[in-house]
């Protein structure tokens, strides 16, 4: 009995675990059903991408010209494209295109942003100056037009365009990352920790950032489907992902045309994209809740 | 109809989380013509809920779910028009004029202050463009904006809290209303302009035969300037009694602890305030009996079991909501009075200076244009000389502005000083790098202001208090980090356990010990309590006072407290530095500060401050002090303060008076006295 007792007294000043940290985290979580049910969807969408050779039910790159333009039937789930395509097959695969390129890009924008937001906000003076006129600079440019130039100096493929997609939508991230910063800066608690002799990494890591990063997530969700379906936009000119293969955002653009004959070819990819975005909304709100310990006890 | 404005029952109640919330719980007062209320209490007591109940105001998720408010000449029962109804449009602002808290926001940025007016005048009374506009002229002279005329086409942004303040008066009793609420209206502003403001309010009520409601949390106000008063707690009036009665012959045991827990101008050196234990309740947890029960120490078991006591006649116009008969409150008084209470703390002071500051200047730059050119100064402190001795407080009083906070940030060296010694156990700190200033952090230590605000929502409570012993590798292993901590926690009167809490699931006084907590971590010989109560309820802040007394006795910190309600200053301190825009006027010993102010700042700050005693009041002369306290960007030429002195010479004009000794350390820099 004394023993248990001593063990628990133990465990009680150490904190909480990291485990229990994360238990505790995830029950918060997942305490709302419609982050439950978006994170499960989100699991699917994934699961779906890597095993896609064992889901899909036809080659996606297979002609059948005979098949063109078949609408929904027991043959063809969602009916077939131009080229006699099964698009169900095509959607399948073109997950693994789009969630790359749409995570990969998002994920670097947010990363370079953010940092560079950072210094900018919180050294000011001229760290602030130059990396705000880089920043501007990049704004400036319309993003297609970047994108594109960027595309013809390093040349297409997944990762290549995951990584200008990246480059030329981190400029959000400086913006808000700075703003932020600026005004978490200035709060009490920052001082204090300043005062406390907190070396200006440490001050920026572990005061300033975790304060700041509640619209980072909201803006990262939301951009997801918009890098989508710029990487359609790049692949449509022909700097993209070349001809064959499928991504959300080529489906899209290609069924456009034949609304009439086939509306499953445009709208069932269009369907998926924003799905993933309203299950990563979904979900990213629901992590900044539950990171938020203002908002513990009330979920 | 008796009165002016009758109401009666007023319960009024929020939705949170589908539940009803009451936060007000059946509230009655009425009101004469001409006479000047003061409906007082804490945050959260409903007083500000029940003027806007009155006036239909509440917003949802509230409601106002039953009462009566009968105002003289209407008919019916005001609650029962629509809320957006004409006749409650033409009652709001006609009849019953406003004034709110914020100066800075209540009033419409992109529309001159005169047209905003000229509007009120032209809703409410029958009168053409022409009309309306020379009343508006006479009302911003009657409220003594200068230039009247000129002003009118002025924007709210160019006018200072003060004069908008005197803005929104003028609006108010533009429609020539029957009732003035002002509602917390010079919370916002410094002690000598909210005295004048006060003061003028009172003329013109008196003038204009208007009744006033003031509705404030500061016992001092209600003092001075109402004739009756209301005693609100937990959503329900408490009591409610004449002034010279609430303050003299109060009955209710709120009412009673209430005055107990303040400090007042003239208590003795060694007072000890006795603060009132525990919160104020939850409103959504209010107990059916009386809400003050768990808090009281008159209670008898009996009033847990009795419903909530209304309010019951006790004395001529006199009403107390107590089930404790006279008998048993006076029997109990005397039981309390002779209950041996914790003697003052004993302190220790040290002939030692831990912190000598020798005519410290700080200046900053007013840059302009993409090539940030110098075009001007803001002197925000000049010459700034004090020593601080181990063990001792050093209180820091004067207006907003005036560089209290610079001078602290300065010492702290979170700002480098242009010029001047801060020498700190005898080593200059004023001009050392990041790195050198490292090993001198840890010395001095900082309570904020804001609890909210000064705590990092992200990290627990623990990892806060923690931290300085982290950065300071103090504690050689975990248990002994732990160990620190929870000593650290109960020095404070925190419950260890808490320490995985959040700064949000405590409440404001518990957070602030929380921050003293934090102070105290890195063993600090100073801490500069940058108003470390003035965020906190009059209840709370006793026990904070208290609190950091105690923790001078036992580990002989040194305190610079900064702050601008005076008569805690001077409860805390030893002795006490007043600053006028940038400048020390004077320093001297708490008790002789006091009792005799040298330099005429000092004895007008003291005079403008409203104390919750109604005796004094009386003795005292109306405003002594005319202006306000000039933009630190303009800084009169000579004397800072020969503007606004009765007794500047040409002399003042000139020359900048220099801080003399005047015997017994007491310090002015006047030219009176040389």
């Amino acid at each position: 009995m004394e023993k248990e007792n001593t063990v628990v007294q133990e465990r009680k000043e150490a904190g909480y675990s990291r485990r229990e940290k994360a238990v505790k985290f995830f029950r918060v979580l997942f305490k709302r059903k419609l982050v439950l049910i978006s994170a499960v969807g989100l699991v699917l969408i994934v699961l779906m991408a890597i095993f896609a050779p064992l889901v899909a039910p036809y080659d996606p790159n297979v002609q059948s010209l005979m098949d063109a333009l078949k609408t929904p039937s027991s043959q063809y789930l969602l009916g077939t494209d131009n080229y006699g395509r099964d698009i169900l097959s095509r959607i399948i695969y073109g997950a693994r295109v789009s969630l790359i390129v749409g995570v990969l890009a998002v994920g670097i924008a947010c990363a370079i942003g953010t940092f560079f937001g950072m210094l900018a906000g919180f050294f000011g003076g001229i760290v602030d100056d130059v990396i705000n006129r880089i920043s501007e600079a990049i704004r400036s440019i319309p993003q297609i037009v970047l994108a594109m130039a960027l595309c013809a100096v390093f040349g297409g493929g997944i990762i290549n365009l995951s990584i200008i997609l990246g480059i030329s939508n981190m400029a959000v991230y400086i913006r808000m990352m700075r703003g932020q910063v600026l005004s978490i800066k200035e709060t009490d608690y920052v001082m204090a920790a300043k005062l406390q002799g907190n070396k200006s990494l440490r001050l920026m890591f572990k005061h300033v950032l975790p304060n700041c990063i509640s619209p980072i997530i909201v803006q990262m969700t939301l951009q997801v489907g918009q890098t989508i379906l710029s990487e359609a936009g790049l692949s449509f000119l022909g700097l993209g992902i070349s001809a064959p293969t499928a991504s959300w955002g080529s489906i899209v653009s290609d069924g456009r045309v034949y609304l009439m004959q086939n509306p499953f070819f445009a709208l069932a990819p269009g369907v998926c994209i924003a799905l993933l975005v309203i299950f990563l909304n979904t979900v990213g709100d629901g992590v900044r809740d539950a990171l938020d310990p203002r908002m513990r006890g009330r979920l | 109809m008796k009165h002016l404005l009758e109401v009666n029952g007023i319960h009024t109640c929020f939705m949170m989380d589908g539940k009803k919330v009451r936060a007000v719980d059946g509230v009655s007062f009425h009101l004469d013509r001409g006479e000047i209320v003061g409906v007082v209490g804490e945050s959260g007591s409903g007083k500000s809920v029940t003027m806007m109940s009155v006036l239909q105001l509440v917003g949802a998720p509230g409601f106002v779910e039953s009462g009566t408010v009968y105002l003289d000449g209407e008919e019916k029962n005001l609650l029962e028009y629509d809320g957006n109804s004409e006749k409650m449009r033409s009652v709001r602002g006609g009849r019953i004029g406003m004034i709110f808290q914020e100066p800075m926001t209540s009033l419409n940025p992109v529309l001159t202050i005169g047209y905003q007016i000229q509007e009120n005048i032209m809703k409410h009374l029958d009168m053409d463009r022409q009309q309306a506009k020379e009343r508006t002229i006479e009302m911003l002279r009657m409220v003594k904006i200068p230039d009247a005329e000129q002003r009118f086409d002025y924007y709210p942004q160019q006018f200072s809290g003060g004069m908008r303040q005197r803005i929104m008066i003028a609006m108010a009793m533009s429609a020539k209303p029957d009732i003035l609420i002002a509602d917390e209206a010079t919370t916002a502003l410094d002690v000598t302009t909210q005295a004048q403001l006060l003061e003028m309010i009172r003329s013109i009520a008196k003038e204009t035969n208007t009744a006033v409601i003031l509705v404030t949390h500061n016992l001092g106000i209600v003092a001075r300037f109402a004739e009756r008063i209301y005693v609100m707690y937990s959503g329900s009036v408490v009591e409610t009694a004449g002034t010279r009665d609430i303050f003299k012959h109060s009955e209710h045991p709120y009412t009673r602890s209430l005055l107990r827990a303040i400090p007042r101008l003239d208590d003795p050196r060694d007072r000890i305030l006795i603060p009132i234990e525990g919160l104020p309740p939850n409103p959504a947890l209010r107990p059916d009996y009386c809400p003050f029960y768990d808090r009281c120490e008159y209670r008898k078991p009996e009033c847990a079991k009795r419903n909530k006591p209304e309010l019951e006649k006790v004395g001529e116009e006199h009403y107390s909501a107590c089930w404790l008969t006279r008998e048993e409150l006076r029997q109990k008084e005397i039981e309390i009075q002779n209950t041996p209470r914790k003697a003052a703390p004993q302190k220790n002071i040290g002939s030692e200076k831990v912190l000598e500051v020798k005519n410290v200047r700080k200046y900053f730059p007013v840059l302009k244009g993409i090539m940030k050119r110098k075009i001007g100064e803001v002197k925000a402190i000049e010459e700034i000389t004090f020593d601080l001795h181990k063990g001792e407080t050093m209180g820091i009083v004067g207006e907003s502005g005036c560089g209290k906070t610079t001078m602290a940030r300065c010492i702290m060296r979170v700002y480098r000083p242009e010029e001047g010694e801060i020498k700190f156990s005898g080593v200059d700190i004023a001009q050392m790098k990041d790195k050198e200033l490292q090993p001198y952090r840890s010395r001095i230590a900082m309570i904020f202001q804001d609890p909210f605000s000064s705590l990092d929502p992200r990290q627990t409570a623990g990892s806060i208090v923690a931290e300085s012993l982290l950065i300071n590798k103090s504690c050689k292993t975990k248990e002994e980090l732990n160990r620190r901590v929870d000593e650290l926690f109960t020095l404070v009167g925190l419950d260890p356990g808490l320490k995985d809490r959040v700064p949000h699931e405590f409440s404001g006084g518990q957070r602030q010990r929380l921050g003293i907590a934090r102070a105290l971590s890195s063993d600090p010989d100073v801490i500069i309590c940058d108003e470390p109560i003035s965020a906190l309820d009059v209840s709370i802040q006793a026990q904070i006072i208290n609190l950091l007394e105690e923790l001078q006795a036992k580990l002989g910190v040194s305190y610079l407290f900064i702050a601008h309600d005076l008569a805690v200053v001077k409860h805390i301190s030893d002795r006490v530095l007043v600053m006028y825009l940038g400048r020390v006027v004077e320093i001297a010993d708490a008790q002789q500060l006091y009792a005799n102010p040298m330099h005429p700042y000092t004895e007008a700050l003291l005079a403008a401050v409203p104390e919750a005693d109604p005796d004094v009041e009386e003795g005292k002369a109306a405003v002594p002090i005319s202006g306000e306290v000039p933009s630190i960007l303009n800084r009169p030429q000579g004397c800072p303060f020969h503007d606004r002195c009765s007794k500047a010479s040409e002399r003042c004009r000139k020359e900048v008076p220099k801080l003399m000794d005047k015997g017994d350390g007491h310090m002015v820099a006047c030219f009176l006295y040389q």
